[in-house]
Parts: structure tokens; C-alpha cells; sequence
């Protein structure tokens, strides 16, 4: 009896905690997902009555949509682009800033500032800044390829996407590489120095290799990003010009809302996630092999 | 040598102050140009506002056409409400993943954190598709119960890692006073996830109130507008007159940056608390 109510407390108390959270959880991401790998199969769309059963034929479609894989391949160029870029300033910017200089709350604070504001309103400041800024400054200097906006050029466009992507992140990467500085231990930094190591040598051979954990962790965050890109796409280019810059996840939304092919677009929505799976944790598991212990 | 290094820092700030400005200038020219006419802007965008024709009417006719008010009411609602659900589920579900360790519970968290690498795209389609027969659409409560649900994994993932280094003394004492988990959950755990629950707070405001895609396909109609739907739309229907555009983008930032210059330290390290975890 006594366990019997242990048993029903348990289970009780088990709904109380969990309940919720759980119930949440799978409304609106196991089953959705579950479902999703169901509609792959289908031909379901909103403004038709019936749908049928198809196989694998959605499937077949999206790998013979050249238009998609020339988009896909845009994609992981951009995340590829995006994520180096980045990096490579916030790392510059975190090494300046724990670096002995005045002012660095007030720096970081600047740097930081572009990621409290939503994709689209970034997107609008800078159509306006590639549009009407940055022309006037070529006819200011008269210089050339400044003269006509770049949002207005196919191979332009897409670099426009990269610029704003690296300036929105930067400041956040920034600083998390300024946690990965902060955290190598004072004597390591010490013996090191000791042992002739300073300048350019010290940032090579000691602190980079022991900063492996913050670029597995930027490395992670600006790949899962890239590839889910869509507010700043739709505010800064909306795909245009000659949807040259029509990013995976816009197409996948186009797809489904624009042209209702629901089953079609979770096709390209599944193979997106594996894309994004596989590059997320082979990145991972690349970058682990640099790991040491301080 | 000391000539050398003192060289040296000055270029390092001349170097770092000169990429703040680059980075700060987008946000400079939306402000100066915002108080500009059109044509003003159009000719000229580095000049400052002429201080004779100074004035607010671009404001005005932004503050308007976005119906500002409306959609930071929303906005707020939905923020504060949907967070207020994930923290305090996704807290008690951590505490008890952390306190029963059972097959279920460990499978439960598996599937959890295994779940936070799939992108909102995959779920998408499908989301729209269930939601719209059952006829849910078009209401902020379903919108604040979806993000209850995205929120979970991430906020429990957090909360978990906190609870584990949580002795388990510290609440024996209380479950020998005759109190139940409920109220040892709530009066001995619950105020030491302080810290925890700042940090899970401050990136979910951050993710809520600037998230563009999640509303825009369950809010329908104008008036359940959140932010940056109606900044959207304002953009959409008012293409031509750059002014005003200028101005709502400003109107939009600046309780965002009221906030920021308040609990910068706090938003800072939140959002290294939440990355490094």
C-alpha cells in the first residue's frame, strides 16, 4: 500500500513539475516534427482539399531543383563567409579590449549594441546606408565602384548580406572571446612569459590553443545563425536583385507560403536541418582536436 | 624601448576608437537623419539638421503610421508573459529532471537538448499547417504558449546545470519540517536560481522581442501587431518617404536602448552566462 503511494505521489508530483513544460514542448516541437517528416511524403497544400500520398516524389523534386541548390550553395558560401569574418574581427576586437585600455566597459557596451535589435530593423538601417550613404560617399570621392548601391548588384548584394551579418555579431562573439581571455589562468600567462614568450608568440602558442572552447562555441553560434538568416535577408534584400540573394531559409519560406507547396517545402526544410546538423557537429568535433589543458 | 610600447597604445586606441565609430555610425545617420527632410537626406545624408527647420513631424507621422503604441503594448504583453510561463515551468521541470533520476527523466533531457539544434525553418511548415486547422491562428495566447514551448529546452538546459550544484541538504531540512516538493521547490530552490533565471531571462527578451518569423505567421491581423510586424509593414506600405522610415526605425530602438544603458552589465553578462554554459 505504502509503495502504491509512494508510486502515485511520484507520478503526481511528476505531472506537477513537468506537466507543463512538457505538454508545451511537444505541441509545438515533437509533433510538428513528427508531422513535418509526414507531410515530406505528401502533397499536401493549404488551398487544395485533398492530398495524396507520394512517396519519395518530393524528395526527388527538390534534388532536381537547380534553383534550390544554387540558393543552397549561396547559403553555406554566406555562413562560410560570415562565420571567418566575424570571427576574425571579434577575435581582434576582444584581444585590443582586454589588452590594458581605458574605457573597455564603455567599448564592449558600443560593440555589443547592434545585437539588442531585431534582424529586420538592422536590415532597414542598412538599405538605407548601402542605398543612399555609401553612394554619396563614392560620388563625394568620386571613386567608382562605390557609385551604385551594392544592393542593386547580384555578387554585390550577397557581400552587403555578409558586411551587416558581421557587424551584427561581432560585438557578441567579442564577448564571449573576452570571457575565453579572462578565463586562462594568470600563472600559465605568467610561465609563459617567463619562458620568452610575448607579443604575437605568447597569442599563438599559449592562448589561442587554450581559447579552443570560446571558438567551438563562436564557431557553433555563428554557423546556427548564418544557416537561420531570414529577418535581415527580408528587410536588407528581400532576395533581390534576381534572387540572387535569396538565402536557404527564404526559399524554403517562399516555397511554402508563397507558392503553398507545403510538402515540397518541408522536403527542403528537412534537408536544411540535416545541412545544418552535420555542419554544426562536424565543426564541433573538427575544433575539439585542438583542445588542451592549461 | 618605452618609446616603442608607448607608440604601440597609441595606435591601439586610435585603432580600436576608430572601428567603434565605424561600428556606431549606422545608428548616428539614422538619428541626425531623422530629423531631415527626405530631399535633405537624399542630397546630403552626413549633414546635420538644420537647426531653423528642426522639428518632430517625422516622428509624428511615424509614431502614427505604425500605430506605435498599439504595437509596443503587444509587444510588452507578449514578452513579459510568454517569458513569466518559461521560466517558471521550465525551472520546476529542470528541479525535478535533477532530482529523480530516472530512465524516463534522462531520455526526457536527451531528447531536450538534442532538440535545440533543430532550426525553427523544419518545424515551421508543419507548425502552420496543425495550428491553422485546428483554427488556433491569429491570437497572441497561442503565440505567448508557442514561445512557453520553444522556450523550454534552452531554459531547462540552463536550469539544470545550475540545480546540480544545489546540495541536496539544503532542502532535507525543509522535507523534514512536513513541507511538500512543491514548497520546497518554491521556498528553498527557487530563490537561489536568481542568477540562473536573470540570465535565462535576459536572452529570451532579447529573442522575443525582436523575433520577426514566429508572429508574423500566427498574428494575422493589424491590430495584434508586435514591433517589428508593424515596423515591417510601415516599411512595406511607405517605401517612398525615407524620413519617416528614419524616424520609426528610431522610435523603435530607443526603449531598447533606455534598457540597455540602465542594465548593460547585467544583459552583458547574461548573454555570456548563456553562451559559455
Amino acid at each position: 500500500m505504502n509503495r502504491k503511494n509512494k508510486l502515485l505521489g511520484n507520478i503526481g508530483n511528476f505531472i506537477l513539475f513537468m506537466g507543463p513544460s512538457l505538454f508545451a514542448f511537444a505541441c509545438v516541437l515533437i509533433i510538428p516534427f513528427l508531422y513535418g517528416i509526414y507531410l515530406t511524403f505528401t502533397d499536401y497544400s493549404p488551398i487544395r482539399i485533398t492530398y495524396e500520398f507520394v512517396g519519395f516524389s518530393n524528395f526527388r523534386a527538390v534534388f532536381t531543383d537547380k534553383e534550390f541548390w544554387q540558393q543552397f550553395l549561396k547559403t553555406l558560401g554566406y555562413v562560410l563567409y560570415s562565420t571567418i569574418f566575424c570571427n576574425l574581427l571579434a577575435f581582434i576586437l576582444a584581444y585590443l579590449l582586454t589588452s590594458n585600455i581605458r574605457g573597455r566597459n564603455f567599448l564592449r557596451a558600443g560593440f555589443f549594441t547592434p545585437n539588442l535589435i531585431g534582424g529586420i530593423v538592422l536590415g532597414y538601417i542598412w538599405k538605407f546606408i548601402f542605398a543612399n550613404v555609401v553612394t554619396k560617399l563614392g560620388e563625394t570621392l568620386d571613386y567608382q565602384p562605390l557609385k551604385t548601391s551594392f544592393l542593386t548588384h547580384p555578387d554585390r548584394a550577397i557581400v552587403a548580406m555578409i558586411i551587416v551579418t558581421v557587424w551584427q555579431y561581432a560585438g557578441y562573439l567579442m564577448i564571449i572571446y573576452i570571457a575565453g581571455f579572462v578565463g586562462i589562468p594568470r600563472e600559465v600567462q605568467e610561465a609563459s612569459e617567463i619562458d620568452g614568450a610575448t607579443g604575437l608568440k605568447k597569442l599563438f602558442s599559449v592562448t589561442i590553443p587554450l581559447m579552443v572552447p570560446s571558438f567551438i562555441i563562436c564557431f557553433f553560434i555563428m554557423i546556427s545563425r548564418g544557416f537561420m538568416t531570414y529577418d535581415l535577408n527580408l528587410a536588407l534584400t528581400n532576395g533581390q536583385p534576381y534572387g540572387s540573394t535569396r538565402l536557404a531559409a527564404m526559399h524554403i519560406y517562399q516555397k511554402a507560403f508563397q507558392a503553398n507547396e507545403y510538402g515540397i517545402g518541408q522536403a527542403e526544410a528537412i534537408i536544411f536541418f540535416i545541412t545544418v546538423a552535420i555542419a554544426a557537429v562536424t565543426q564541433v568535433l573538427l575544433t575539439k582536436k585542438f583542445e588542451v589543458e592549461a | 624601448m618605452k618609446e616603442r610600447t608607448g607608440v604601440l597604445k597609441f595606435f591601439k586606441y586610435v585603432l580600436i576608437y576608430l572601428l567603434l565609430i565605424v561600428f556606431l555610425m549606422p545608428f548616428y545617420l539614422m538619428v541626425i537623419n531623422s530629423f531631415k527632410t527626405t530631399q535633405e537626406f537624399v542630397s546630403n545624408p552626413f549633414s546635420l539638421p538644420d537647426a531653423k527647420k528642426i522639428g518632430f513631424n517625422n516622428f509624428i507621422s511615424a509614431f502614427e503610421k505604425m500605430n506605435f503604441l498599439k504595437a509596443i503594448g503587444n509587444s510588452t504583453v507578449i514578452t513579459v508573459i510568454s517569458i513569466f510561463l518559461i521560466l517558471l515551468t521550465s525551472s520546476m521541470a529542470a528541479y525535478f529532471l535533477v532530482r529523480h533520476k530516472w530512465k524516463i527523466n534522462k531520455i526526457i533531457f536527451a531528447i531536450l537538448v538534442a532538440s535545440m539544434i533543430v532550426p525553427f525553418q523544419a518545424i515551421m511548415i508543419p507548425l502552420v499547417s496543425i495550428y491553422g486547422k485546428l483554427n488556433l491562428m491569429n491570437s497572441k495566447w497561442i503565440l505567448m504558449f508557442m514561445y512557453m514551448g520553444f522556450g523550454q529546452a534552452f531554459a531547462i538546459f540552463i536550469f539544470h546545470g545550475f540545480i546540480k550544484n544545489i546540495p541536496l541538504e539544503m532542502e532535507e531540512s525543509g522535507l523534514i519540517d512536513g513541507c511538500s516538493k512543491v514548497q520546497s521547490f518554491f521556498q528553498i530552490v527557487f530563490p537561489l536560481l536568481r542568477p540562473v533565471l536573470v540570465t535565462v531571462l535576459i536572452l529570451d527578451v532579447l529573442w522575443i522581442w525582436n523575433d520577426y518569423l514566429l508572429p508574423s505567421l500566427v498574428l494575422l491581423s493589424p491590430a495584434e501587431r508586435t514591433l517589428p510586424l508593424s515596423t515591417y509593414s510601415f516599411f512595406n506600405t511607405y517605401s517612398v518617404d525615407y524620413a519617416p522610415l528614419m524616424a520609426g526605425i528610431v522610435l523603435t530602438i530607443i526603449p531598447v536602448v533606455i534598457v540597455y544603458l540602465f542594465s548593460q552589465k547585467q544583459i552583458i553578462h547574461g548573454v555570456v552566462q548563456g553562451a559559455i554554459k
